[in-house]
């Protein structure tokens, strides 16, 4: 089979990513200059302590945007695939869609004047920070929730929990023992694609944070338009490796469940 | 109760705050904290047309507008070309295999959208990476000018927003009826007679979806024109940025968001029809 297109289109996206790795190594002070083999941009980025400021802020708004993300995309992704063709359900899809087609730069705008209106009316959220780039980052990753959950519910067998209601669950335990566990993949996938949206968005975070909650995006952006240094060869070459590690350790997981859940062959 | 929860979501997370920049590119931009007078007060509509009026007749913004589109579509066209022949690759591997190629896809997204872009800049200054090669190799004297062009901020979007492209195509062929390929082979029918014929067509849903992951983003992209675009790429989203953060022009970065976002719903439009088709 012929599978250059394949070949060519994988070599691209991975020789920057190959360089960036290969010179984290080098010990020279100019990136992309080969000078010996070392771990000195390592070293420096665990001395770098508003770099790692930065990352651990980042990390935790991550993680708690993708949570409010997970639940309310529940909700939305619920009421589109159950609640039948309900009034204003048009707009209600539409809306529950807009963050996936909205330029990141409309949604950042859109939300700091949000919030800008919000503090002139009720003076709350008192400044810009952590809990407003968190709430901007659920709105963004809730979408994608909200679209993983839709599908998913919608492939379900409605049979599964009719057959719990017939034989007396209560809707709430049909919910929880039934549909909750069925879904779990996609609220699972939903809440890892929005903690990555989050940990790597740049555009939402500059307009909504302010001056105390540097992400860690925010702060490479303003370190890249200084200029490059290997420093960021280093950091790239981590967050690779432990994205590497993840998907290995799932995948691993994935054929485990296989072998665990195929029925033995009937003798 | 459920349906209440998703309106109030919806409501204050992503309907509120669209109309409130719709209804800011009415404001008067001022010298105080905020620097905007919002086009409703106490004393009723006091908003201006000012804001509108600088965008729609300025040829700066119909110049940041029409380049970003234009960049965003050569974008989405080379995306779509390169990712439909590595969705075909991928789609065409032993069913094992297809998640390691997979992998290989996604998995450059999770070093970082900046320091993707970053390397670029490394790769395509005038000390980088190609030059130092060529000119050690002795092909070229002095560095060749490719960090601040055009074909930088091209290359750095194909790279940032190909895997946006491969992912729906691979979809869509990995689950293709490959009978009718194959029926139109035995009819006589050239390699490339059955892609343009057959696979094209079928995939065109899939098609329209993969441009429009990449174009969107792209055509709001504020990163790459700003680390390989050099300044004098003023794009759209850069425009909107600086009016919003530099000359503090709310109601200008109002008026060309909304703007952008007009632009930008005609293509959904159209691909909402095609895909109800």
């Amino acid at each position: 089979m012929r599978r250059w297109a394949l070949y060519a289109g994988l070599f691209f996206l991975w020789a920057p990513i190959a360089l960036m790795v290969a010179y984290a190594f080098s010990d020279g002070r100019t990136p992309y200059i080969w000078g010996g083999f070392s771990f000195r941009w390592f070293h420096a980025l665990a001395a770098n302590e508003r770099l790692l400021e930065a990352a651990w802020l980042s990390l935790r708004i991550a993680a708690a945007a993708a949570t409010l993300a997970t639940l309310l995309g529940l909700v939305l992704g619920w009421v589109l695939a159950r609640h039948g063709p309900f009034r204003g359900r048009p707009l209600f899809g539409a809306l529950a869609g807009a963050p996936l087609v909205l330029p990141e730069v409309v949604m950042g705008l859109s939300f700091l004047l949000l919030i800008v209106g919000l503090q002139g009316l009720t003076g709350w959220p008192a400044q810009r920070g952590a809990m407003t780039v968190w709430l901007a980052h659920s709105a963004l990753g809730m979408a994608f929730v909200a679209v993983l959950v839709q599908a998913r519910l919608a492939a379900l067998d409605p049979r599964l929990e009719e057959a719990a209601a017939d034989l007396g669950a209560s809707p709430f335990i049909v919910f929880r023992t039934i549909t909750l566990p069925l879904i779990m993949p996609s609220l699972l996938a939903g809440w890892g694609l929005a903690f990555t949206l989050s940990l790597d968005d740049v555009v939402l975070a500059s307009f909504v944070s302010g001056p105390g909650a540097t992400t860690l995006p925010v702060y490479l952006f303003s370190a890249l338009r200084l200029g490059l240094t290997p420093e960021a060869n280093a950091l790239a070459t981590l967050l690779l490796g432990a994205a590497a590690t993840l998907l290995l350790v799932y995948a691993l997981a994935a054929r485990w469940r296989a072998r665990v859940e195929t029925p033995p062959s009937r003798e | 109760m459920m349906r209440a929860a998703g309106w109030l979501a919806l409501g204050v997370l992503v309907a509120a705050p669209l109309l409130i920049v719709l209804a800011m590119g009415f404001g008067t931009a001022t010298s105080g904290v905020p620097p905007v007078i919002p086009p409703w007060g106490a004393g009723g509509w006091q908003g201006s047309l000012e804001a509108w009026g600088l965008v729609l007749s300025d040829s700066f913004y119909r110049d940041a507008l029409w380049q970003s589109l234009r960049l965003a579509f050569i974008t989405g066209a080379l995306c779509l070309v390169l990712g439909f022949g590595m969705a075909l690759g991928i789609a065409a591997a032993p069913p094992a295999r297809q998640f390691i190629w997979l992998a290989l896809v996604l998995l450059p997204f999770w070093t970082g959208f900046l320091l993707r872009v970053s390397a670029w800049v490394g790769l395509l200054r005038d000390s980088g990476w190609v030059n130092t090669m060529l000119m050690q190799a002795g092909l070229i004297e002095t560095p060749l000018r490719m960090l601040h062009t055009e074909g930088a901020m091209i290359l750095g979007m194909v790279h940032a927003y190909l895997p946006f492209a491969v992912l729906p195509l691979y979809a869509s062929l990995a689950r293709r009826d490959l009978t009718l390929e194959e029926a139109a082979a035995d009819l006589g029918a050239g390699r490339w007679r059955v892609l343009f014929t057959i696979t094209l067509p079928l995939a065109a849903p899939a098609l329209a979806a993969a441009f429009l992951l990449v174009f969107i983003p792209a055509a709001g992209e504020v990163v790459i024109p700003e680390l390989l675009g050099g300044p004098e790429a003023l794009l759209v989203g850069r425009a909107i940025w600086q009016e919003f953060f530099q000359t503090l022009d709310w109601p200008a970065a109002a008026a060309l968001a909304t703007a952008l976002l007009a632009l930008l719903l005609l293509p959904v439009a159209a691909f909402q029809r095609l895909a109800a088709r």
